[in-house]
């Protein structure tokens, strides 16, 4: 465990911290609704472009911070070879979730999740499931929606990303530098509405926060 | 391994300039603490200002190599500020790599001394290479229109701030007193105390605005108040730190309060194209580094030129 933390610290404190900040540059809005994640757990929902964004997202924290953040993805992407499976776990700290259902019930799906947010750490989760083509913010799985219901006293963190579409789009190979904007919306707590109204009150402030950032300035 | 020459007029100048940070920053400080003033907008301003002076001077004074890392650096910054502001087509990524890749190139050409491959390299080798280069991504929807706004991203962010660079290998034999450091220092200087005095006489006497449509916050009598007070501070700076006369300072510090303002409301006017207030949140207090050079981009080259005309530069290359 020590050895795990130990390099994700340095990957991000080195490498990733200094790429995302030097090279490619943030704008973030509403930095104030950030949680101290030192502090208390909670579960950021984002849109979701490339592969950039969990990079993103994450140094947005303190490298120390950053031990306790999770990003939950495809084990069918993400973790399919070993290699894989390990670097990703060793270096991002990622929660694999399967996003084929079988006969596995919600406790068991959600176990690993569930897992870490009862012992205080955050989870990074994109409710499209799956990246976008065209930076625009398709339908939410109600995924996060169950996550929320099991842990109803843990907040909700909608954040808008634009940027990293350009940066690196679903499928390219190339990194064009960018500069990413990133804006933060209040936390939601879970309100014992079905899961699917709850999914879209959060889709509805991911996209709200899009409209703050296409809305011209006046100057 | 090259350093840069520092005179014992530019050490004083910049001596001077640090002197007059320190004061402004007790000053602010004594106010915050002991009037009781809100401050704190201008404590930032200040306190980002002093950051960006002492990242040049400790560029310039460790070696020449450095020194060019530094200006590249920023010529980076503000080039990948404008493409993040403007509209991109995802074709245009393949395009942009390559406009990126001019930045090294032009500031290695400007630190091998090649002056005249520095003049043509942006202007018409970069603009041919970026349209073969989107001709073979072969998407021509709005083709002329992206080609046009990359070339000019190019022109302003690192064409124009390259002629810092060519100011800083201007020879000590054209500026015995104070060398490229003395000429870069007042140019520097001169630019940014430009936008502040036409702020500040906008501020105190301003009735007539100049140009509503673009910058409702520019008037004639800061306009003016700029280019009387920036002729006035040219002139003082010129005499220790150029070889100018008394009365090609002050025209020198006219032209460069009327082009800084041109630099200015040019990038409001893209701004307000844009529908943007600031290019980015880089630096606190003060916006992006592109709403902060903007009147540089406009300065930088016509002093250069301005100087080659008054005295022969001879930029002699292989060192």
């Amino acid at each position: 465990m020590f050895f795990q933390k130990f390099f994700k610290y340095l990957f991000f404190l080195f490498i990733i911290k200094p790429y995302i900040y030097l090279i490619l540059g943030v704008n973030v809005k509403g930095a104030e609704n950030l949680p101290k994640v030192s502090m208390q757990p909670s579960i950021i929902v984002a849109n979701h472009n490339s592969h950039v964004d969990t990079l993103l997202l994450m140094s947005l924290f303190s490298p120390s911070q950053i031990l306790k953040i999770h990003p939950v993805a495809a084990a069918d992407y993400f973790c399919n070879t070993k290699l894989k499976s390990f670097l990703f776990k060793t270096l991002i700290g990622l929660i694999p979730i399967k996003r084929k259902i079988g006969k596995t019930t919600k406790e068991e799906l959600f176990r690993e999740i569930n897992d870490a947010l009862r012992s205080g750490e955050t989870i990074i989760i994109y409710p499209e499931g799956t990246r976008g083509n065209d930076n625009s913010i398709q339908s939410f799985k109600s995924g996060v929606s169950h996550i929320a219901a099991m842990n109803p006293d843990i907040p909700v963190i909608p954040i808008y990303i634009n940027g990293p579409d350009r940066i690196l789009p679903k499928g390219a190979f190339l990194w064009v530098p960018f500069i990413a904007d990133v804006y933060i919306s209040e936390p939601i707590k879970y309100d014992g509405t079905p899961t699917r109204v709850f999914t879209e009150r959060i889709k509805a402030a991911v996209e709200a926060l899009k409209e703050e950032h296409q809305r011209r300035e006046e100057l | 391994m090259e350093h840069f020459v520092f005179t014992h007029n530019a050490k004083w100048a910049i001596v001077i300039l640090y002197s007059i940070i320190a004061f402004l920053m007790a000053a602010v400080k004594i106010g915050q603490t002991v009037f009781k003033k809100d401050l704190e907008n201008l404590w930032i301003r200040l306190k980002s200002f002093f950051v960006i002076v002492l990242l040049f001077t400790l560029a310039f004074c460790f070696n020449k190599i450095t020194a060019f890392i530094f200006l590249a650096l920023i010529s980076y910054l503000c080039f990948k500020e404008f493409v993040s502001l403007i509209p991109t087509r995802k074709t245009d990524r393949n395009v942009l790599i390559w406009a990126y890749w001019s930045i090294p190139v032009t500031y290695y050409i400007i630190y091998t001394h090649w002056a005249t491959l520095f003049y043509l390299f942006i202007p018409l080798y970069m603009f041919m290479l970026l349209s073969v280069r989107m001709v073979i991504s072969g998407n021509t929807q709005g083709f002329l229109k992206n080609l046009a706004v990359m070339q000019y991203g190019l022109m302003t962010t690192v064409y124009a701030l390259g002629y810092l660079g060519l100011i800083a290998i201007i020879p000590m034999e054209n500026n015995p007193q104070a060398g490229a450091v003395g000429l870069l220092f007042y140019i520097l200087v001169l630019t940014v105390s430009n936008d502040f005095m036409q702020m500040f006489c906008g501020k105190l006497f301003g009735k007539h605005k100049i140009i509503p449509n673009v910058s409702p916050n520019k008037t004639w009598e800061g306009f003016i108040g700029g280019v009387i007070g920036t002729s006035g501070l040219s002139v003082l700076m010129g005499y220790f730190l150029t070889p100018f006369t008394i009365w090609q300072s002050a025209f020198a510090g006219a032209v460069l309060a009327v082009c800084g303002f041109f630099g200015d409301v040019t990038m409001s006017a893209i701004k307000r194209d844009l529908g943007v207030k600031d290019t980015s949140t880089l630096i606190p207090g003060h916006g992006g580094i592109l709403d902060r050079l903007d009147s540089l981009l406009f300065t930088a080259p016509l002093f250069f030129h301005y100087f080659a005309y008054t005295y022969t530069i001879i930029i002699t290359r292989g060192t």
